[in-house]
């Protein structure tokens, strides 16, 4: 029988977390965890990086030798550790300002490079922490504190930023579809190479309250109504796509892993292979 | 016997560095240290270690940070621009308490500067180009035999006090080619990654200090659990908002630097037993003086020469008694005047310091040093 229980992922004593109520931040980190158990990591050979923001929070709670990094640099330290000890498992978790705003360059050259991370970015589309700002990934005309009469900058598509970049793995899922969020997540854990799962995450406090969507429950109901599985999606004629969006994987591909690969440098520099 | 080698300064400190144990690199190419990153990555893979050329020197300085933790001795290497660069993640690695060296070697600034002359402008930007305050370790080796040397200490001083160490080379070093006997790693004293004491069940807290002030947060991987953060953290290493603990930190970042300050400030003394006068250089500079101080003994000149390899924390104690002897310091430096003004508050107003300043690409010629030194004499 399968363990419903997950206590032992957690740290008790940083309970309760400190998110608002209704954020959405818990639930993927709960999904995360039961990736952790679906894939049968060792929670003492597993290490959880974050940069900073509300989504970053989650390394503190989680039972594992964690990191909280500074802003949007998680993935290079999660890049030293990796190649330091490719025995490790390291799951990185940011947020979409983290991820794409400051830390752009990071997140297109750790994909770039296929180092075998399980980067988890917690999609808000807007910056929790510092009070409800605009990110990168915040919907155009939609409100924040930054952005008063509407976003106009045009957001990025985060799933193929990554493909483009070189990423093994890309898929998509929102806090709605636990379980779906929690396989994605499991499948991307155990594709060798850079996996990226973007997690829509609803913010009612800092983002529903300016555009018209401050109860939860409504926020993950938009997540029901607008995502759309990636296979149906694909022969959804264009005038259906208008307010929706697709979840499930994207892309799968084996590259040669970068740790792997510079395995066989050292091999070549010991003389092995001349 | 052992092999002479003609070795460039940056070679030297990525040999000496290899020495001490570094088995990870990373960072970006920049000039004048480019080829310090060129022998890493010819060099590591050879003894197992790892090369990698990131993005950016953000993330130069990241990903080293990361492998730190993971339990590698790491380096990275810079020039001033990219020093700024990587500030932030200086900061980090203070608080977080993350063993890392980081070289500067300098070049004209700012900005873009001058980027293949030598300079020594970034001696402020070592001590504080940085957020918060925190105290810092900066060595400036004046040979490339000293380079290698400094190597060597700056990842003994970076493990043994699990701090940020910056090598504040320039450019006459790292470009400077000598013959040097390089010694055997047997020969060298290492000092070792810190590891817990205690177990988790003993109690383990990852950053409870040791009688040295120094904590041992476990490597990852090795099954403590250990949470690492730059926000300001308890003996368990969680954030703690609390002002006592933040005193007590910010206290303990600085103490555990000044109580063994005696042992880690180095310096040569020439010529001063009867010296009249005295010269205080570092670096690059530190070899022309060196010369310009025996042509004026050679003249009946009765000036003697300070020659600092630790710049932070600042040698106040040799500077003092130095000031209490001699008529007039004289400071040439590199740069518009930078640490002359350490030395005049060292100095504690018991002689008069001059400044010979040079920011033009040029390097200081030992008649430059010579008359300024014969200038002091008819001055003070």
């Amino acid at each position: 029988m399968m363990e419903r229980t997950y206590e032992k992922y957690f740290r008790q004593n940083r309970l309760p977390h400190i998110w608002c109520p209704g954020c959405g931040n818990g639930i993927v980190m709960k999904a995360i965890v039961q990736a952790v158990e679906k894939e049968k990591l060792s929670r003492d050979n597993t290490v959880i990086v974050s940069g900073i923001g509300c989504s970053s929070r989650a390394s503190g709670y989680m039972d594992f030798d964690t990191l909280h990094t500074a802003h949007g640099r998680a993935i290079p330290f999660a890049t030293g550790i990796k190649l330091a000890n490719p025995e490790l498992n390291v799951i990185v978790i940011t947020g979409d300002g983290d991820c794409t705003a400051i830390g752009g360059n990071h997140f297109i050259h750790g994909a770039r490079r296929n180092i075998d991370l399980t980067v988890v970015l917690f999609n808000n589309t807007i910056y929790g922490m510092t009070g409800g700002q605009a990110s990168p990934m915040t919907p155009l005309h939609k409100k924040a504190t930054t952005a008063p009469y509407g976003s106009v900058d045009r957001p990025f598509n985060a799933c193929y930023l990554a493909q483009a970049a070189g990423a093994a793995y890309v898929a998509r899922s929102t806090a709605f579809h636990v379980q779906h969020l929690t396989d994605m997540i499991a499948d991307g854990i155990s594709c060798e190479g850079f996996s990226f799962i973007e997690a829509i995450v609803q913010c009612p406090t800092a983002y529903g309250r300016k555009n018209k969507l401050p109860d939860p429950a409504d926020m993950m109901k938009w997540m029901r109504d607008s995502a759309v599985m990636k296979s149906a999606w694909d022969k959804l004629p264009e005038e259906k796509k208008t307010d929706k969006f697709p979840i499930g994987l994207f892309y799968k591909h084996k590259f040669v892993e970068y740790t792997k690969a510079y395995d066989e440098v050292i091999k070549a520099a010991q003389g092995g292979n001349k | 016997m052992k092999k002479m080698r003609l070795l460039q300064g940056n070679e030297a400190c990525a040999a000496g560095a290899i020495a001490a144990g570094v088995r990870f690199f990373g960072g970006y190419p920049i000039t004048p240290s480019t080829e310090i990153a060129e022998t890493m990555a010819r060099d590591l893979p050879s003894v197992g270690g790892h090369f990698i050329q990131m993005e950016d020197e953000i993330g130069g300085m990241g990903v080293v940070l990361g492998a730190s933790l993971a339990g590698k001795k790491v380096l990275t290497a810079t020039s001033g621009p990219g020093f700024s660069l990587k500030q932030e993640l200086i900061g980090y690695a203070a608080c977080a308490e993350i063993p890392v060296v980081i070289v500067n070697v300098q070049r004209v600034g700012p900005s873009t500067g001058q980027p293949t002359s030598p300079s020594q402008g970034d001696v402020m930007q070592a001590r504080w180009g940085t957020h918060g305050d925190h105290p810092m370790i900066a060595l400036s080796p004046w040979t490339v035999k000293e380079t290698f040397d400094a190597a060597v200490m700056a990842v003994n001083y970076a493990e043994r006090f699990r701090t940020p160490v910056i090598l504040l080379m320039d450019e006459i070093i790292g470009h400077l080619r000598e013959n040097v006997q390089l010694p055997e790693t047997a020969e060298l004293n290492i000092y070792p990654r810190r590891k817990p004491v205690k177990t988790r069940a003993e109690g383990y807290e990852p950053y409870k200090p040791e009688a040295d002030m120094v904590p041992n947060p476990a490597d990852f991987g090795t099954g403590y659990h250990i949470h690492v953060t730059g926000l300001v953290h308890d003996y368990t290493g969680f954030p703690s908002g609390s002002p006592v603990v933040t005193e007590e930190f910010i206290d303990r970042l600085h103490k555990k630097i000044a109580i063994a300050q005696d042992e880690i400030t180095h310096y040569d003394a020439f010529f001063m037993d009867d010296a009249e006068y005295a010269v205080v250089s570092y670096g690059g500079v530190a070899r022309t003086a060196y010369e310009a101080v025996r042509q004026a003994r050679e003249k009946g000149l009765k000036v003697g020469m300070i020659r600092l390899m630790t710049i932070w924390p600042f040698a106040d104690k040799i500077i003092r008694k130095t000031a209490d002897k001699v008529k007039a310091i004289l400071v040439p430096e590199l740069n518009y005047g930078q640490l002359k003004y350490e030395v005049e508050r060292a100095a504690m107003g018991k002689c008069p310091i001059k400044l010979l300043a040079k920011y033009n690409t040029e390097i200081f010629t030992p008649t430059e040093i010579l008359t300024a030194i014969t200038s002091l004499k008819g001055e003070f």
